[in-house]
């Protein structure tokens, strides 16, 4: 089904689309259906700068288990740096 | 007779009065005909989309796909409108019901129409065929799986959809339903709880619902893709539209 719906957060950082580097200011994150990848429903990730026009956009769409995984690995990855670098 | 068909991108009237694009197909013949509204899916108003349009030129119709996310997303990638579209909110339901009404004005407005007006949606389209029909003065509707016409959508969905099940009592035109009966959204109960509705408001519908299909069972490019269920589900569709849109 269209499940709608959808987590909006503000981020701070950079991301890479097919015209180079841009700032981020916005992600979504929403499971789905994806447009490419190969399930019925991703977990899927929009890193956006809506400013810059709608192709401003970095997206991924991850199996529930990926993202999960991904999810995981992005504590462990923080976790493993001096906590002074991570404030 | 002619199979020439034409299809090419236009911009038409929408909701308040809204330039948005829109992608036209249209055959040569016959004239004159009937016409489709076809409504694009939440992932957007994509290749996928485009060719269903097609196809209803193929069939005999005019058809219309309004793009949706026009004013979200000007000239972007399908996938980019939608992603943008989603992160503003969605489509507000009055707002679609616009852009279908501009599309139908458009259809009725051509030289080649026989005056007759249907839309057809999947998905979330689905969903929102059902409100147009219940909103405009359509002649058919096709609901190809919409979820949320029935049952209250999840906590904290920020695209504000909610249930129109109570408003069966002004739908305005005979009603096909088209449903999986593995989908979850809608389930076989969902979909009897409509047709419940439809019943005791006394209007025209014929719903089918396909064994070893769930949702998306249409979608030619994704695993849910069911071609038995397609199939039968495209005659049934033809069927449906010779006997409510024809001269």
């Amino acid at each position: 089904m269209c499940t709608y719906a959808t987590e909006k957060i503000d981020v701070t950082g950079s991301g890479k689309a097919g015209s180079g580097w841009f700032p981020l200011t916005t992600a979504t994150v929403y499971f789905d259906h994806p447009v490419h990848a190969q399930a019925e429903h991703t977990l899927n990730i929009d890193f956006l700068a809506p400013e810059r026009g709608p192709s401003a956009r970095v997206a991924v769409e991850l199996t529930a288990a990926s993202a999960r995984e991904l999810a995981a690995a992005i504590h462990v990855a923080l976790e493993s740096a001096p906590p002074e670098l991570t404030v | 007779m002619s199979d020439l068909i034409t299809a090419r991108t236009i911009a038409i009237k929408g909701a308040n009065g809204d330039s948005i694009e829109a992608y036209l197909a249209s055959p040569d013949e016959p004239a004159p005909r009937g016409s489709m509204v076809v409504i694009h899916h939440m992932p957007g108003y994509d290749r996928a989309t485009k060719e269903m349009t097609r196809r209803f030129a193929e069939l005999g119709y005019t058809a219309i796909c309004p793009n949706l996310y026009s004013r979200e997303a000007p000239g972007a990638s399908s996938d980019d409108a939608a992603a943008a579209a989603r992160a503003s909110g969605g489509v507000p339901d009055e707002r679609l019901v616009g852009d279908v009404e501009g599309a139908l004005l458009y259809l009725r407005g051509l030289d080649s129409s026989n005056g007759k007006v249907g839309s057809i949606g999947f998905c979330s389209g689905g969903r929102q065929s059902f409100l147009a029909a219940t909103s405009l003065p359509l002649d058919a509707a096709i609901d190809c799986y919409g979820a949320f016409v029935v049952g209250e959508p999840p906590e904290g969905m920020s695209w504000k959809v909610g249930p129109i099940v109570d408003r069966a009592a002004t739908l305005n035109c005979p009603l096909l339903g088209l449903f999986g009966v593995e989908d979850t959204h809608p389930s076989p109960e969902d979909v009897e709880v409509l047709a419940q509705a439809l019943k005791a408001n006394g209007k025209e519908y014929e719903f089918h619902s396909f064994e070893n299909a769930g949702h998306a069972f249409f979608a030619v490019d994704r695993p849910a893709y069911r071609p038995q269920a397609a199939v039968e589900g495209w005659e049934i569709i033809g069927d449906f539209l010779a006997r409510n849109l024809s001269t």
